[in-house]
């Protein structure tokens, strides 16, 4: 039973990073830009299908796909930024979430005719299939490596927001965008080059979650309420509060569809609605 | 005009004063409601397509209440259609065919959820709004999809027998029934609503819609009168959602699900928010050219709608009688 606990909360623990890594930019675009973009979902199914395109039509090996993923969404993410986004920075919630909508259809039906409606295989390396034992326990090592990678990240995200020059501009036009244009801040590049890591991450996320989350043209609606959910119950901006609901929603989600799975997704979407009632502005909202 | 001429008031300078709109019908609407009507005599090869899109309109224009004069985003608004139509499908399953007190039932309950969920969406702001709708709309889905032995699952509520419309008529294959129904009840509560919008009420309502913090300076009961709206149009919902169930004889699940909200809002955007008339004819406009263009190929179907989607928030927005508005107003008095 404690053994079958640890291993729930351990993949609960990977679906978790799996859900930060894609809903951190998310949560960056809400914050920075106050945007609504319900079309972040399509990013990280970008990366996936990016991600099997690069391995089974140009021969790449997993590993070396991933990057390949990070970076065409981030291409993407910055075109699209440049192009769309950008225009409606000012406009009302309702217009962003509908311009969004229509995105994610866009690319929904895009995928559909060049992949196809069906699942998409992946074909993980060697090493990292099957299961490591570690202190008396089984776990998977894909999941072992998604989670110290989502580490990586994570140090290496707080490290740029919080010692580089660009984390201080960054942080700056999130509080203040105004006065960090008054300073002499480039907020519109600083705008461009988060919305690239931002679309970035997604798409790696999406590209390392084909093992975990699937992939077919569905995935940006069938995921949709769960990177929302993260945003909204972690605080829209905040690294920490974005890993912490994260976590929550994830360990909650796994151990649900576990324990009681005939009521299914009824337990993610009561805890949301619960959260949301008791945290309006999120567990480490900036906005009141 | 030579009333205004001789004497000199602030509303003679501008020719279309701000002031509280009379409930008087203009000539375009009359014209307007008579097409439905020339439809059921001209179309009668398409009225089943008809009577859905009548259904369609009337739950358009519900969206239309909470989203167009009350400022307030759901991407959730399917529940409210979906506790109808299963309210009067299995009141029918269950031995009572009666359509209209059905149909009351559905609005009740609809209502009566509306009513509920109100508290949770006025607290927040849109995202929290966003996400509350959409939370309870999945909830939903999920409950009905597990509460097979009451609703169906999947396979949908089959076996709705409705009795003959008020003792008298049978619902027919050839839908002339269902149709004349549908309009019927989409008339009547049209011609309700109009009067709702147009009153203090709904004049206090686009007062929270324009400037939300300004709206208690003057003593406006804000919560209160973002409850009642929401609970009015659930009921509206409730009711649009209950005749489908009686005009279709079949509730299936999909009528709870996201894509229907969506679409929703998409229908209202296309039309144009907040002016009644831009929910019937974006509603119009989307079944119809969902019916002829998703048969040609669905995936075609979903992209020409998203396309359309982001082009009208670009470039169109106020949707087609925002631009007709436009086009009626520029000629006489520059802009507005």
């Amino acid at each position: 039973m404690l053994i079958n606990f640890a291993g729930i909360l351990f993949d609960g623990i990977a679906y978790g990073s799996l859900l930060f890594l894609i809903g951190i930019g998310l949560s960056v675009t809400m914050g920075l830009m106050n945007f609504i973009n319900l079309a972040h979902g399509a990013f990280a199914m970008l990366g996936g299908y990016v991600c099997v395109a690069a391995m089974t039509r140009l021969g790449f090996p997993f590993l070396a796909a991933l990057p390949v993923a990070f970076i065409v969404t981030a291409v993407a993410g910055v075109v699209l930024e440049r192009t769309l986004y950008r225009r409606l920075y000012q406009a009302s919630h309702l217009e962003q979430v509908l311009f969004s909508i229509g995105l994610t259809f866009m690319a929904m039906a895009a995928a559909t005719y060049y992949w196809g409606p069906g699942q998409q295989p992946v074909q993980l390396p060697g090493v990292l299939r099957g299961q490591v034992r570690v202190l008396g326990l089984d776990l998977g090592a894909y999941r072992l490596f998604l989670i110290a990678l989502v580490i990586v990240i994570t140090l290496a995200l707080v490290w740029l927001v919080a010692h580089t020059r660009f984390g201080a501009q960054l942080r700056a036009a999130v509080d203040n965008q105004q006065a960090a244009a008054g300073m002499g801040i480039h907020v519109n590049r600083i705008f461009s080059l988060t919305f690239a890591l931002g679309s970035g991450l997604a798409g790696l996320g999406g590209a390392l979650g084909i093992d975990v989350l699937g992939l077919d043209p569905t995935f940006p609606v069938k995921y949709m309420v769960y990177f929302l959910l993260v945003v909204s119950v972690g605080g829209a901006g905040s690294i920490r509060g974005t890993l912490v609901a994260a976590l929550i929603l994830g360990v909650f989600d796994v151990a649900g569809k576990y324990y009681v799975p005939e009521v299914g997704a009824f337990v993610i979407y009561a805890l949301m609605v619960l959260l949301l009632i008791l945290f309006p502005a999120g567990l480490y909202g900036r906005r009141a | 005009m030579t009333v205004a001429a001789t004497v000199p008031t602030p509303q003679a300078a501008n020719p279309k004063p701000h002031r509280l709109p009379d409930g008087r019908w203009h000539r375009i609407e009359i014209i307007f409601w008579l097409l439905p009507l020339a439809a059921f005599f001209l179309l009668s090869g398409h009225l089943v397509l008809g009577s859905q899109i009548l259904i369609v309109a009337l739950f358009a224009l519900s969206l239309d209440l909470i989203l167009g004069y009350a400022g307030i985003v759901s991407l959730g608004h399917a529940a409210f259609f979906g506790i109808g139509a299963y309210t009067a499908g299995l009141l029918a399953v269950h031995g009572w065919g009666e359509a209209l007190s059905g149909l009351l039932l559905a609005g009740a309950m609809a209502a009566v959820a509306g009513y509920l969920v109100s508290f949770l969406v006025v607290r927040g702001e849109d995202l929290a709004r966003l996400m509350v709708t959409l939370g309870i709309g999945l909830l939903l889905y999920e409950a009905a999809n597990k509460a097979a032995f009451i609703t169906g699952g999947v396979d949908g509520l089959s076996g709705v027998t409705m009795w003959r419309l008020l003792g008298v008529f049978p619902f027919d294959l050839g839908g002339k029934v269902a149709y004349a129904y549908s309009l019927a009840v989409l008339f009547l509560l049209f011609v309700l609503m109009r009067r709702l919008v147009n009153s203090p009420f709904g004049l206090s309502l686009r007062g929270l819609r324009e400037g939300g913090k300004r709206m208690p300076a003057i003593g406006a009961p804000v919560r209160r009168h973002q409850v009642l709206i929401f609970t009015i149009a659930a009921g509206v919902a409730g009711i649009a959602g209950g005749l489908l169930a009686q005009t279709t004889q079949f509730v299936g699940l999909e009528v709870l699900g996201f894509p229907r909200s969506a679409e929703l809002l998409i229908m209202l955007v296309l039309g144009g928010a907040g002016r009644l008339y831009g929910a019937l004819i974006g509603a119009a406009l989307f079944m119809v050219a969902q019916e002829y263009l998703s048969g040609l190929n669905p995936v075609y179907w979903q992209f020409w709608i998203g396309l359309l989607l982001v082009v009208v928030v670009l470039f169109a927005r106020g949707g087609i009688t925002g631009a007709a508005e436009a086009l009626y107003t520029r000629p006489r008095g520059k802009g507005k």
